[in-house]
């Protein structure tokens, strides 16, 4: 999906106006292509394959209003009595409007102890965050938390 | 001067669950980012995270550029025997580091 | 979506309409708060313990520069200061203080570099750069609950004043002045994101904007970039009365080095 060329134009030009009104030199971050939802579907499918995807089991703890995209502080679990015959396999995390979909894969195991894990992440835009877990014997869970994500008030300029 | 932060418990009973906090100073630049010339600012990420107690790996990660800076990772596991907790983060650039941290388990 | 400097603008534009007609005046002691107190709880947490703090990462590098041999003189901050969690406890809530020789306030940043100058023969370390943030939040960490006291000594107060005037007056395209937002108009939000009372409390601090630490100056420089003025350059007198007249304003409230946020 190409960017189109007017609009990243139009946008440079008008920092580069701002710019010389300061007299300093910002740091850009122009929009670059999205993650569509074939990109999301395409990465959940790598790791899932043709197996079917269940809802339930997975908890997806992210907070619906974020304070700043940069850092949002997320936890995924998964109700699992974490013994030898049946555990927690692995959590991948994807993302729908990010220019990548996927976020992280944390491979768990037998000797984890509780299907859980923290981390903070980056959110370009307000979108769907989806969490897929799979368990030992095979199957897979997810489970999906729509976030909104508001940008900061006022520009920064580089240090 | 890179630098990390863990949290292990010092000690535990033996079949305890414990929360292993890590937290590692990084960029995490993403390779979207650009200059205000519009040049792009590369790739710069850690990509993978393991932790092994007593040589065993018990904990992997896979980051991806959606990770935050300063790379927070928290899980768990069993406290089963005293000894040693190595962390390894390895990323682009020839990026690696290493931390570890005891456990006293009874 | 356009691109936000864009909208940032037009949603500045749009609230100055607004908040422009209120009087200025300050906050009394009793309704002093903190920038936490701002924060969604999930960003509080973040600040609350100490291994899930990025800012405790520049404090660990500042405690191993603490300890590192520099200069022509090669010695280290620790030779003459010991132990800094003695030594420099309460120093950053009494800053910015009264430099002797230079007549004028100085900040914590500038004071260490007057130390590695004068003492260690040490070159200054550049504004924002890892290793002064790193020693900054270092020993401000060393404050850490201690209640804010800058400003108490008679010799600042013509500095004090200075900030005051400069937190009060109008200025750049937006024609806002500090006091316009942080005094008249806190608790309320703009484009999003909460209107605090603009308190320094935990500086040099982690800002998720920045994913970075930064210094107050850092701060103060994005916010007058924000009402579209000329940002002070980092050490200017201006921006040293203006964190003077800040800290002033702050006493009572604890120091929280290093904070987070958003």
């Amino acid at each position: 999906m190409r960017e189109p060329d007017i609009s990243t134009r139009r946008q440079f030009l008008g920092l580069a106006g701002g710019v010389a009104a300061l007299g300093a030199v910002p740091m850009v971050t122009l929009r670059p292509a999205e993650a569509t939802p074939a990109m999301l579907a395409t990465a959940i499918r790598s790791v899932v394959g043709t197996a079917m995807v269940r809802t339930g089991k997975v908890k997806l703890d992210i907070p619906p209003l974020v304070e700043n995209g940069n850092t949002v502080p997320m936890t995924v679990s998964v109700l699992s009595p974490m013994t030898a015959e049946d555990y927690v396999k692995s959590i991948h995390v994807f993302n729908e409007k990010n220019p990548q979909p996927n976020i992280g894969n944390f491979y768990l195991g037998p000797r984890a102890g509780r299907g859980q894990i923290s981390t903070r992440i980056r959110l370009a835009d307000s979108q769907k965050i989806v969490a897929i877990a799979q368990l030992s014997d095979g199957s897979f869970w997810s489970a999906s938390v729509d976030v909104v994500v508001t940008l900061a008030a006022c520009t920064d300029e580089v240090i | 001067m890179a630098s990390a932060l863990i949290n292990v418990p010092a000690k535990a009973k033996r079949g305890d669950i414990i929360e292993i906090k890590t937290l590692m100073s990084h960029i995490m630049e993403t390779g979207y980012r650009r200059t205000a010339t519009g040049e792009l600012i590369p790739r710069d990420i850690i990509t993978s995270f393991t932790c092994r107690y007593n040589g065993v790996e018990i904990f992997r990660a896979d980051l991806f550029p959606a990770i935050a800076a300063n790379p927070f990772i928290t899980f768990f596991t069993v406290a089963a025997e005293s000894g040693k907790f190595d962390f390894d983060w390895i990323g682009d650039n020839g990026f690696t580091e290493s931390a570890s941290a005891s456990i006293a388990v009874e | 979506m356009r691109s936000f400097p864009a909208i940032a603008g037009a949603a500045l534009l749009v609230t100055a309409a607004i908040v422009v007609p209120l009087l200025a005046t300050e906050i009394p002691q009793g309704q002093r708060r903190s920038g936490y107190s701002f924060m969604t709880p999930d960003t509080q947490a973040m600040q609350n313990d100490d291994t899930a703090n990025p800012g405790m990462l520049w404090v660990l590098d500042g405690e191993a520069l603490w300890n590192n041999n520099t200069g022509a003189l090669n010695k280290a901050c620790a030779d003459c200061h010991h132990d800094a969690s003695a030594s420099m406890r309460g120093v950053a809530a009494h800053y910015p203080a009264f430099d002797p020789t230079l007549e004028r306030p100085v900040t914590l940043e500038q004071r260490i570099n007057l130390c590695r100058v004068r003492h260690q023969q040490a070159p200054p370390l550049a504004y924002e750069s890892r290793d002064l943030l790193a020693l900054t939040a270092f020993v401000a960490r060393q404050s850490r609950g201690l209640a804010i006291e800058a400003g108490a000594d008679p010799q600042l107060a013509p500095f004090v004043a200075k900030g005051h005037e400069l937190f009060m007056h109008r200025q750049g395209q937006l024609n806002f002045g500090c006091t316009n937002c942080h005094d008249d108009n806190w608790d309320k939000h703009l484009a999003g994101s909460a209107i605090t009372q603009a308190q320094p409390t935990g500086y040099p601090l982690y800002r998720l904007e920045w994913q970075s630490l930064g210094s107050l100056e850092r701060r103060l420089r994005a916010c007058m970039t924000g009402i579209r003025a000329q940002p002070y350059d980092y050490g200017a007198p201006e921006l040293v009365e203006l964190e003077l007249y800040l800290m002033t304003r702050a006493r009572g409230l604890p120091v929280e080095t290093p904070a987070v946020r958003p």
